[in-house]
């Protein structure tokens, strides 16, 4: 199932024991809280109608002792929550202590995007592919600011620090697709540090692992997130607004330069662009603006974006949106 | 309305009540028309007024900046604002809405306006800090405004690090200094406030027969007091980081993000109770008068002001359960949620007993006072649910957060602010508003906010994270009902701005006392005179000494 087919349901997928829990716990604390609102709202306004001012009705007063009905009325609701605060605080615990043999997968947090590493060594940007049936740690950290891992399926959410890791753990019982998301807000593109969750059988994960290169685009897929998340299709992409020379199909053309020199865009010219565009000679009809990403864009990213423009990939996403710029 | 009008004098309950038939000039509003008498004045009325002044004005940018985000989620594809104008929408929208509305809103105006008069005083025990602290907020207002026009903030107003410090590039030094003046203001108002009503009290008017409204402005008053000065170090520490690099906060100095966190939570969940307890305060005096009953259980209202505000401060890391802190800690700030929670919202069944067998006027400001009850009990529940751990680890950050302090803030603060707008109007202004028009905003207001925020709770718990600018396509249909409500709510909000200021020159004369109210302030002419007291006022042998007393009044207790 896509995420996007869950238009107008009420209820969020749920895809661990865990997730079902809670819903068990939200569901009966709605019905407490009806119970203790309920009357209240119906009193006031039968109150409203039954002592209108003018209206025949006994407005004599009994012995009602306040202290005592005081403290009932706040001790009794106090007591009946506390049910929901220890079963609230079980789950939370259980959903605290990952068990031994958890398999564990690395994330970091980064503006604007999540990087996951599988124990195996294939990492994956924003997606997620896991299987059901085993415990998963996953551990995490953020390379800037704070973020924040929500895995709305498993109702799990965990904060990346800066400097510090922290982790999350579940075990999921339903493949599907799902949604992932950042949760804290960590500036400009927040509401796109996002992805999908895929919750596979084991042998499906296995497959998926052995293939893992070829499902998600490879380095060349991984890279296209690259460029989005650098902005660089602000400038490059067709319809851009600045004015900058298209990437499509770039890739080991002769490029004009402002200085008539006429260069192969081989992999050094792409490499040297990017990170000191400085440095190299403009190309003709283009003015220098271009920031200098040395220091900005770590190693392995950049050989992703390499790939990326090296594929053919970039020349059909590019064509694919004539509309210009993904804002 | 059974009390007098302007030509026969209001209604006495106390001989020594100075009649009000004075001539013009001698009101507060009359005394002197000059601008300078307006803006140096030390009467804590006029003061009052210009605080009304100037959070109705920022109430209308956070309105309309709250607008705009609706207009914006209408589409899930984020494409009628850039993203970083969506940021610094929500992010204007949210500082203005808290930092220079709900915080000053009530004690500043009615607190400022009311305390003096309902204790018999002449006026608070420092004027001139009084309008000193106008001019401090309106100082800290001009910085944060500033940073609006040179170009905005994206923060968020929580400013979490190193977002803050390190990674935003818009004006957030400004922001800052602004949100940090505006903390002195609060001290100050706090701090005039306690000495008032410690030493101001006129004479008889003891402790248990003080109203209800001037127990929670205490209340408030001791937080403004105890927290606000954390807040303002934290705000210090973040601008020097900021504009010095030192580390306290950053990761990459060395510092702790975190501690942040902390001390900005340690302030702003008591905040929260700086935005209740004065509408707990307002509903308080509005309930028992138009049910011309007693309030059920005044002294118990009156200590659970004093007690919510002293736990209050026990709760800040319910905001941190998914921030990597220790689990006990989120254990211990779990149990404690609940036990602030809990009793805040059940106050309301003190109001609902108040009702029962009263005389009702179902008036303008009783329909505030009862839509208030129906949203706080919900914002108070769904708090629950937050302090909930388990719940929590779902729903935090998402927009079912949004709706629940919509819910407290909205239906806590703007709706009893709202209420005691109506209720006190004649007597700020001389004037009666438009009863129908009155009654019809009150039902907008009251069906636009929950079309409005209702729908986000839903929201939150299919996994909408908030702050969100481009959302998945499966939610699109309830932010369209949300921005369709706002709609509503944006019309419920304009009727009184019309026809309010309308009755200011087009109004009935109000007298001294329309509804046939209690309290020393409906004692004195509408509008007041200048000194408020012609003469030495007599407090009331019990507060709320209305027709209808419930058994447990104050002649068994004082
Ligand atoms: C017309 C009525 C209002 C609407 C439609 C509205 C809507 C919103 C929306 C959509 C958000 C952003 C949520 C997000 O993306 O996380 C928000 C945030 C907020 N609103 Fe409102 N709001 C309204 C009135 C108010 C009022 C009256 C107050 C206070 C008096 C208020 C205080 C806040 C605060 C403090 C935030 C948090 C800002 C943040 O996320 O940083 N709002 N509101
Ligand atoms: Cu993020």
């Amino acid at each position: 199932m896509n995420p996007t087919d869950l238009a107008l349901q009420l209820w969020p997928a749920a895809a661990s024991a865990t997730a079902v829990e809670t819903d068990w716990l939200i569901l009966a604390f709605t019905v407490l809280t009806l119970l203790l609102t309920v009357p209240v709202f119906v009193a006031i306004t039968w109150f409203a109608i039954r002592y209108r001012q003018g209206e025949e009705a006994d407005r004599s007063h009994g012995n009602t002792r306040s202290v005592l009905i005081e403290i009932s009325w706040m001790l009794i609701p106090f007591l009946l929550t506390l049910i929901f605060f220890v079963w609230g605080a079980r789950l939370f615990f259980v959903s605290k202590q990952a068990p031994g043999d958890a398999m564990v997968v690395e994330a970091i947090g980064r503006q604007w995007m999540w990087k996951f590493q599988h124990p195996t060594g294939q990492s994956e940007i924003n997606d997620l592919h896991l299987p059901i049936g085993q415990p998963i740690k996953i551990r995490m950290i953020s390379q800037d600011v704070i973020h924040n891992l929500y895995l709305p399926a498993l109702r799990m959410q965990m904060a990346t620090l800066p400097d510090r890791y922290t982790e999350l753990w579940f075990k999921a019982d339903r493949t599907g697709s799902y949604r992932l998301y950042c949760s804290e807000y960590c500036g400009t593109d927040h509401s796109k540090m996002d992805g999908n969750l895929t919750l596979m059988t084991q042998a499906d994960y296995a497959a998926w692992l052995q293939n893992a290169g070829a499902n998600q685009g490879g380095q060349a897929g991984a890279g296209r997130v690259v460029y989005e998340s650098y902005g660089c299709g602000n400038c490059h992409d067709p319809g851009a607004k600045v004015r900058a020379p298209a990437l499509a199909g770039l890739y080991g053309r002769e490029v004009k330069l402002a200085d008539g020199r006429t260069v192969t865009a081989d992999e050094t010219y792409l490499r040297d662009k990017i990170l000191n565009p400085n440095r190299q000679k403009l190309a003709a009809d283009y003015r220098q603006v271009m920031p200098a990403f040395r220091n900005v864009i770590p190693n392995d990213d950049l050989d992703r974006l390499l790939a990326y423009l090296k594929s053919s990939g970039a020349t059909a996403q590019q064509e694919a949106t004539p509309g210009g710029p993904v804002q | 309305m059974t009390s007098g009008t302007i030509t026969d004098g209001p209604a006495l309950r106390d001989p020594h009540t100075p009649d009000s038939r004075l001539g013009h000039g001698a009101d507060y509003l009359h005394a002197e028309h000059t601008l300078r008498s307006w803006f140096f004045t030390t009467d804590h009325k006029r003061i009052a007024l210009l605080y009304l002044a100037s959070i109705t004005a920022f109430f209308v940018i956070g309105a309309v900046t709250a607008g705009l985000v609706r207009l914006a989620l209408v589409v899930p594809d984020g494409q009628v604002f850039t993203n970083d104008t969506y940021n610094k929408l929500f992010t204007i929208h949210g500082v203005v809405m808290v930092w220079f509305f709900l915080i000053p809103s009530i004690p500043a105006t009615f607190g400022n306006f009311l305390i003096p008069l309902m204790i018999g005083a002449r006026d608070l025990a420092f004027p001139k800090l009084n309008l000193a602290s106008w001019y401090v907020f309106m100082t800290g207002a001009l910085f944060t405004l500033a940073s609006v026009v040179l170009g905005g903030v994206d923060t968020g107003w929580t400013f979490y690090t190193p977002l803050s410090t390190a990674f935003s590039n818009t004006w957030v030094v400004p922001a800052l200094i602004g949100v940090t003046i505006v903390g002195f203001s609060s001290i100050l108002t706090g701090l005039n406030f306690v000495v008032t009503i410690h030493t101001m009290r006129a004479p008889g008017m003891t402790w248990f027969r003080l109203p209800i409204f001037v127990w929670t402005h205490y209340a408030t008053s001791l937080i403004f007091l105890l927290a606000t000065p954390v807040i303002t170090v934290a705000l210090i520490l973040l601008i020097a980081e900021r504009a010095f690099h030192i580390g306290v906060f950053d990761p990459a100095y060395g510092g702790d993000p975190v501690l942040f966190q902390h001390l900005f939570w340690f302030y702003s969940h008591p905040a929260v109770y700086i935005m209740v307890l004065p509408g707990m305060g307002v509903i308080s005096e509005i309930v028992p008068a138009f049910a011309q009953k007693k309030l059920f259980g005044y002294k118990f209202v009156a200590y659970a002001a004093i007690g919510l505000a002293s736990v209050t401060f026990f709760v800040w890391g319910h905001h941190m359960f998914v921030n990597g802190q220790s689990d006990f800690a989120s254990v211990a700030f779990s149990v404690l949620s609940f036990a602030v929670a809990v009793p805040s919202a059940v106050k309301v069944y003190n109001w609902t007993a108040t009702i029962h067998k009263g005389s009702l006027k179902l008036d303008t400001p009783m329909l505030y006072a009862m839509g208030y009850i129906g949203l706080f009990v919900l914002g108070g529940l769904t708090g629950l649910y937050l302090a909930t751990l388990a719940i929590n680890q779902h729903v935090h950050a998402t927009y079912f957060v949004v709706a629940h302090f919509h819910y407290i803030m909205v239906g806590g603060t703007v709706l009893a602010f709202l209420g005691g707008l109506h209720f006190w109007w004649p007597k700020i202004t001389g004037r009666m508003y438009n009863e129908a028009w009155g009654r019809i905003s009150a039902f907008l207001i009251f069906i636009g906010f929950n079309v409005t925020f209702f729908p986000q709770f839903i929201l939150g718990y299919l996994g909408m994270p908030r702050r969100y600018h481009v959302y998945p396509p499966e939610f699109q249909f309830l932010n369209i009902l949300s921005s369709a409500g706002s709609t509503i709510l944006a019309v419920g909000y304009i009727f009184p701005m019309v026809y309010l200021v309308y009755s200011i020159w087009f109004g009935k004369r109000a007298p001294a006392n329309p509804w046939d109210a209690r309290g020393l302030e409906w004692t004195v002419a509408s509008p007041p005179p200048a000194h408020n007291f012609l003469t030495e006022p007599q407090a009331p042998k019990i507060p709320y000494d209305y027709p209808i007393q419930a058994r447990e009044t104050g002649r068994q207790h004082s």
